[in-house]
């Protein structure tokens, strides 16, 4: 029945004078988000509405998932679409639609018309009446409410008349490209995921860096992070993902620096080189799935520490939020799974059993300053080894 | 340079091998069930195969079936002779160092009304017949233990235990699972009182996923694949004629030259053993000479807190190991193996399994040797303090 969708977008509206790059942008990621499926669609956009309509067979739930990963998109309406053969002829469609959807089951309905060809044989308030009455008379299940009903039947008269009375929520937010881009810390772990899923929902491109450390780590958590960066990628569109060989960089803080120091000196080359790929990419900001006092290197102190080496802003999403509200959204946009396999990461192989929680910005200098005589060399090879996987 | 030390979790394919499963997926890809030529041929294959295996364990090709390979002729002869037998008893005996293939079915049967009891090992990783006199009792139905353990290669004294069940109670079935055995002792399941037995193909240069089960004769046990009626009921489903003609080929390859390999592996196991005592601080876990199998030795490097990150860096330099065993690595549990044979706490998460084929070389163990010198000494310096 359904053979196309109406889209309702939120936020974007306001926009004002880019109203119509953001709509630009909603319509490319809806194309690309439809591209992955079985089926050939065209989008629209109309009239302050953007419309997606099958051009062949497709599935239905199909489509409806494809289009559920659109950032942008509020609502999801599928449409009956038919062609224009006089009033009889709607009144039969909306009756069997109404059949369709709502089965024999009481339920109360008004009629909402819009024209937009004015030449149509009823105004809309004609059709809204007339309509309902047709309704009323066919279908013994249905009552007329006008205040608050359970279905509120739209009946769009365009080249084509469409008919549509139900909502699907999609994931909100606003497309992406729409808001510059910016470099996501991904680790293997359950947050940066999440991290980098959310800024995506504000409409921002997202690149990637990954630090590995051979032969601690394996290519088995490599893969790992690949993939987290796949399933990203469903929602975020195509990750540019540097894997930065840390190992030699770790050892020599562990070889030179007080080993309670060592995690929260790490994050600060990680995040310096971050930032070096971030600024060669374009990226505008660093993203990181930090949240208060999850672990050592996540205390206020050790976030002002490890902030203190970038100069682009770094956002982190998760700050204020629980574990388990951010394991709810990892298992709600299906990061979790590939997250809990158990591989190490760098961050962990090395830890001291009792890290420093409350760091000293100037004891970190003192101790890093143990590390002159090499790291700059160290940090430039590797920036130099790093490979890079287009993620799509 | 590339060194396979693995060889007890996979093996390479022989060459030949390859070729007739090659030529058989092409050309004779007939269906044994079939009525028409095409299907008598590739039914050939298993006739042939079947031939291979009887005549290899000298029993009745009557007694060979394949399966999908070592853990489903476990599965089927544990689950099967259990359920054959349940209105005789409810006891079942095995070890505490079993592939999971027969410990997480043990496992299962327990929680359906089955007593298990598990057999302690002494610290070389074997079973003494004492312990398994002590364990008989009249509901006792089905003794299943493995021929070699998987992890530190220990041989379990088989005869002596077959011996014991029989005298205890002959109607008391023996399973052994001879999958890393196969191969590397020639086992005769008659004499050893054996009346079922597990092997699997791709230990011993043949493909994945295809193995046999031998059942002896009278022996009582059911089903657990229905389906088709192949394989006079026992285990329905098209059978795996590639797979177990390059299995036949396999074994009969190896029993070509059995026990000219079979030393070929005891010298350089010796070698190897030897050359890696000049290393300081490891420990060999299990015999480290002709008391334990040919091709596998388990190794543990103090102040190696974690195997995977030694293993790891072996493989930067192209060598293939095993922390444990392969089968368990992917999670980081203790193996239960080493548990068992008392291996000290510290020492657990600081093992490796290297094992050997015929193809392993004296060159490849001196280079693996001088790798590992250069490498223990840095990965002990990094470790979390």
């Amino acid at each position: 029945m359904y053979k196309a969708f109406l889209i309702k977008y939120g936020e974007i509206g306001t926009k004002g004078k880019n109203r119509y790059l953001f709509e630009d942008a909603l319509c490319r990621q809806i194309r690309r988000a439809l591209k992955k499926i079985d089926g050939e669609f065209a989008v629209s956009k109309e009239q302050g509405r953007i419309y997606v309509e099958a051009l062949s067979e497709f599935d239905y739930e199909e489509a409806v998932s494809a289009l559920q990963t659109v950032f942008g998109i509020l609502w999801i309406c599928p449409m009956m679409q038919i062609e224009d053969n006089g009033f009889d002829d709607l009144a039969a469609n909306a009756i069997e639609y109404m059949k369709k959807v709502y089965g024999d089951k009481p339920v109360t309905f008004k009629v909402k018309a819009r024209r937009a060809r004015k030449n149509y044989e009823k105004n809309s308030m004609e059709i809204n009446m007339d309509l309902g009455e047709r309704l009323l008379e066919a279908l013994p299940n249905v009552s007329v409410d006008v205040h608050n009903p359970d279905a509120e039947l739209n009946v769009e008269i365009r080249n084509k008349i469409n008919i549509y009375s139900e909502f699907i929520k999609g994931p909100g937010g606003m497309p992406v490209g729409t808001n510059g881009k910016a470099t996501l810390l991904l680790s293997g772990g359950i947050d940066s995921p999440v991290a980098g899923y959310m800024i995506a929902k504000r409409g921002v491109i997202i690149d990637a860096v990954y630090f590995h450390a051979p032969p601690y780590t394996s290519d088995r958590a490599k893969q790992k992070v690949i993939d987290l960066a796949k399933e990203v990628a469903v929602y975020s569109g195509p990750i540019n993902l540097h894997i930065v060989n840390f190992t030699d960089i770790q050892l020599y803080i562990y070889d030179q620096c007080p080993h309670d120091e060592l995690t929260i000196i790490m994050r600060r080359y990680m995040m310096k080189i971050a930032e070096y790929f971030a600024i060669k990419e374009e990226s505008l900001g660093l993203i990181t799935g930090e949240s208060i006092g999850q672990v050592a290197s996540q205390t206020m102190h050790s976030l002002a520490v490890t902030n203190e080496v970038c100069t682009l802003p770094v956002m982190r999403p998760l700050i204020g939020f629980d574990k388990q509200d951010i394991i709810d959204i990892s298992q709600q946009i299906g990061t979790f799974e590939t997250s809990i396999l158990p591989f190490e990461d760098c961050c962990t192989i090395f830890v001291a059993k009792h890290p420093v929680t409350k760091p000293n910005l100037k004891a970190i200098k003192r101790s890093e300053l143990k590390l002159r005589e090499k790291i700059d060399e160290m940090v430039k090879v590797a920036i130099d080894t790093t490979e890079t996987i287009w993620i799509d | 340079m590339e060194v396979y030390l693995d060889n007890s979790a996979t093996t390479c394919v022989d060459e030949e091998v390859a070729k007739l499963m090659y030529n058989i997926m092409t050309v004779d890809y007939g269906n044994p069930s079939s009525m028409h030529n095409k299907g008598f041929e590739a039914e050939k294959y298993l006739r042939n195969a079947r031939d291979t295996f009887a005549s290899i364990l000298k029993v009745s090709e009557k007694e060979i079936y394949f399966t999908s390979g070592g853990t489903e002729s476990d599965n089927t002869a544990i689950i099967g002779a259990a359920m054959a037998n349940k209105r005789r008893g409810n006891h079942i005996i095995t070890t505490a160092i079993e592939h999971p293939a027969v410990h997480e079915t043990t496992d299962f049967l327990s929680k359906n009304g089955f007593e298990i009891t598990y057999l302690p090992v002494n610290e070389y990783g074997c079973v003494e017949p004492d312990e398994l006199k002590k364990a008989l009792k009249p509901e006792t139905i089905l003794v299943t233990i493995m021929y070699v353990n998987n992890e530190i290669g220990s041989v379990m004294p088989i005869k002596e235990i077959g011996e014991a069940i029989k005298e205890y109670n002959k109607d008391i079935i023996f399973h052994v699972d001879a999958v890393q055995a196969f191969g590397k002792y020639k086992i005769y399941p008659y004499k050893e009182k054996i009346d079922l037995m597990s092997i699997s193909s791709h230990k011993i240069h043949g493909p994945k996923g295809v193995g046999v089960l031998f059942v002896k004769d009278k022996t009582r046990i059911n089903p657990i694949v229905f389906g088709g009626g192949q394989q006079k009921g026992m285990r329905s489903g098209t059978e795996n004629v590639p797979g177990i003609a390059g299995m036949a080929l396999a074994a009969g390859k190896l029993y070509d030259r059995f026990d000219e390999d079979v030393r070929k592996m005891y010298e350089l196991k010796e070698y190897f053993v030897r050359q890696i005592m000049t290393l300081d601080d490891v420990v060999i876990n299990g015999y480290p000479d002709e008391r334990s199998a040919p091709h596998v030795v388990s190794v543990s490097f103090e102040g190696i807190t974690k195997s995977e990150v030694l293993l790891h860096a072996l493989e930067e330099k192209g060598i293939y190991v095993s922390s444990g065993s392969a089968c368990a690595s992917n999670k980081p549990a203790i193996s239960d193996t080493l548990t068992a044979i008392g291996v000290k706490r510290e020492l657990l998460t600081s093992t490796i399994r290297f094992s050997f084929s015929v193809y392993t070389t004296v060159s490849e163990i001196d280079y693996t040797i001088n790798e590992l010198q250069a490498l223990l000494p840095v990965l002990r310096k990094y470790r979390p303090k």
